[in-house]
């Protein structure tokens, strides 16, 4: 029998549809899988039983013949940001430890309902602020991907590095992953899988711990732009529980895929040419341009001059958002208290979030509270919104002459763990090219290239119109079907 | 715009997040480096902008004005709202003395 952790969503659906193996013969295979990926710390915790309930509900269903969903049979990794009812939902933070929420995340069980099942909580950066993964409490995710001839530990990109990495290491066929500035692409992009953060609003955001609400959005991360079409629509519509969920019907992107893209144009954004870039990057890129013209597509010139001003809006935008939202870890209602002897309220407060919030973390929300202070708030917020407002203006205008952008996703590979550690700055910039989009609230996808010199993998990106993820998914698979995309990391773990 | 220490210790207290001096003396130059790469902002040109809040401009809906319209986030939820809390008493959350 074929390996099932080989194969990816399409193929495990289908498969179980017609009866080449079951749903619990391949949750039993990846539930081993995970077990034995232990060294990757991919996942805070394993629900093999999840998987298994779900499976066997879908094993019942096909032989009941009944109607299976999209996502029938398929097991998948759920980023620790999404509530799951009685299972430890933490944003990989020491605040949150033990909190096992009596509710499910709209998400999560669109997911459900459409027969996937869950084979566990995987690892993040804190509160999703991170773009390497080392800012988790419960440790730094090891990518599958190592530099050719040696042995150090590569970072699986952040936020959502153990959703990136336990898909590149197929201990999962496919996993949410949540964007707020590139925290789906990145990842992505560094360990070789697709990844799309759809139009802000297309996934609800109700039961998702809240980073910077204007800008997060949940996508799917998976091995082929087929998968995350197909997960994408498990994941997508909408809910009047989310006041910023569209109001818009989810089209069935699977059934859409074309990677014919004769009569489409696709822009080049010519301030994407930054210095500091690999030039592997740069050939990627334009190896991209040669693919996307071989599909049909004429290439253009565009402009998106507000580009560099896009990541310094972001880091006033987002810090002040989630300044804001993590008011709520209080010690409170739930998570953790840190009740030091005979003091009052507001010094339990304090302490409690001093013991609870790792450094970045605490960074953020001093940096949005300085922002939103009186005296500075005009300043540095209000000038950074509109901003935000010029680089949506750029996108707009771009798309008057083009139907898709394509750039790449990071300006380097993926890079040893705690290499980056000495300036928060220099993280920072690495989501330079994912950081506009989130900002414009546009659909955008990784999907994997090439490999570089040092074996590692690079990413592309497209970036698509509002509501437009069926031209940013169909470009992805005409990259992916010239890209031929097949390294995979040799398996150390 | 930088900040100095006692900022800082302001800005912290504002935030509710308790930091000792060493802390503070190593957020220091870290913020300062973080606003003055900001600062760039400052040099776009924003005459006539509006400031977005939201991408997808929307008018916020109305729900019936029913009660448990939702039953997932209607009423009656006591047990399941006090669930996690770190210090449940008697049906309320339970806080340190608060009036001296």
């Amino acid at each position: 029998m074929t390996d099932l952790t080989s194969l990816g969503v399409k193929d495990i659906r289908d498969g179980v549809a017609k009866g080449d193996f079951t749903a619990r013969e391949v949750a039993e295979s990846f539930n081993a899988a995970v077990a034995e990926a232990a060294a990757l710390n991919a996942f805070i915790v394993t629900t093999p039983d999840h998987a298994l309930a779900a499976a066997d509900k879908v094993d019942a269903d096909r032989a009941a013949g009944k109607q299976l969903g999209k996502m029938a049979g398929v097991p998948i990794g759920m980023k620790d940001l999404f509530a799951t009812h009685g299972v430890q939902t933490t944003a990989a933070s020491h605040i949150l430890e033990g909190f096992a929420p009596r509710y499910e995340s709209t998400v999560s069980q669109n997911l459900w309902n459409a027969g996937a099942g869950m084979l566990g909580k995987l690892n993040l950066d804190q509160f999703a602020m991170g773009s390497s993964n080392e800012t988790s409490y419960f440790g730094n995710v090891s990518s599958p991907w190592r530099k050719a001839g040696s042995n150090a530990a590569m970072s699986p990109g952040g936020s959502s590095g153990g959703s990136s990495a336990a898909v590149a290491a197929r201990i999962a066929p496919a996993a949410t992953g949540t964007d707020t500035g590139g925290s789906i692409r990145q990842p992505a992009a560094f360990t070789g899988i697709c990844g799309i953060k759809p139009t802000y609003g297309r996934c609800s955001r109700w039961g998702v711990v809240a980073f910077a609400s204007s800008l997060d959005q949940a996508g799917p991360m998976a091995r082929s732009v087929e998968d995350c079409a197909i997960m994408l629509g498990a994941m997508a519509g909408f809910d009047p529980k989310d006041a910023t969920s569209l109001d818009m019907p989810v089209p069935d992107w699977e059934a859409a895929l074309n990677s014919d893209l004769r009569g489409k144009k696709v822009g080049i954004p010519r301030e994407y040419r930054m210095e500091g870039t690999d030039q592997a990057i740069l050939d990627s890129w334009e190896q991209g341009k040669a693919w996307l013209k071989d599909a049909g597509a004429e290439i253009v010139d565009v402009s998106l001059p507000h580009t560099k001003y896009a990541l310094p809006a972001y880091y006033i935008v987002a810090p002040a958002e989630a300044s804001s939202n993590l008011a709520r870890y209080d010690g409170v209602r739930y998570g953790l208290r840190d009740l030091p002897d005979g003091v009052g309220l507001q010094d339990m407060y304090a302490a409690t979030r001093a013991a609870g919030f790792g450094d970045e973390v605490k960074r953020r929300i001093l940096i949005g509270t300085y922002v939103l202070s009186a005296g500075f708030y005009d300043a540095y917020y209000t000038q950074a919104q509109k901003v935000r407002a010029l680089v949506a203006r750029d996108f707009e205008r771009a798309f008057q002459e083009c139907d898709v952008i394509l750039a790449p996703t990071t300006p380097t590979a993926s890079f040893p763990l705690g290499s980056m550690n000495e300036d928060p700055l220099t993280m920072y910039l690495n989501d330079v090219f994912a950081v506009p989009a989130s900002l414009a609230g546009l659909p955008a996808m990784s999907v994997p290239a090439t490999i570089n010199a040092d074996g590692l993998p690079l990413g592309l990106q497209i970036v698509g119109r509002p509501f437009d993820e069926q031209g940013v998914l169909n470009a992805g698979l005409a990259i992916q079907q010239r890209a031929g995309f097949t390294a995979r990391p040799e398996k150390w773990w | 715009m930088s900040v100095d220490k006692a900022t800082v210790a302001k800005i912290a207290s504002l935030a509710r997040i308790r930091m000792d001096d060493a802390e503070l003396e190593r957020m220091v130059p870290e913020l300062n480096g973080i606003l003055a790469w900001v600062e760039q902002l400052g040099e776009v040109d924003v005459t006539g902008i509006e400031p977005m809040a939201a991408v997808i401009p929307g008018t916020l809906r109305l729900r019936d004005d029913v009660v448990d319209a939702d039953p997932l986030t209607g009423g009656r939820k006591q047990a399941d709202v006090l669930a996690n809390a770190p210090a449940a008493e008697h049906g309320f959350f339970g806080v340190p003395k608060v009036i001296e």
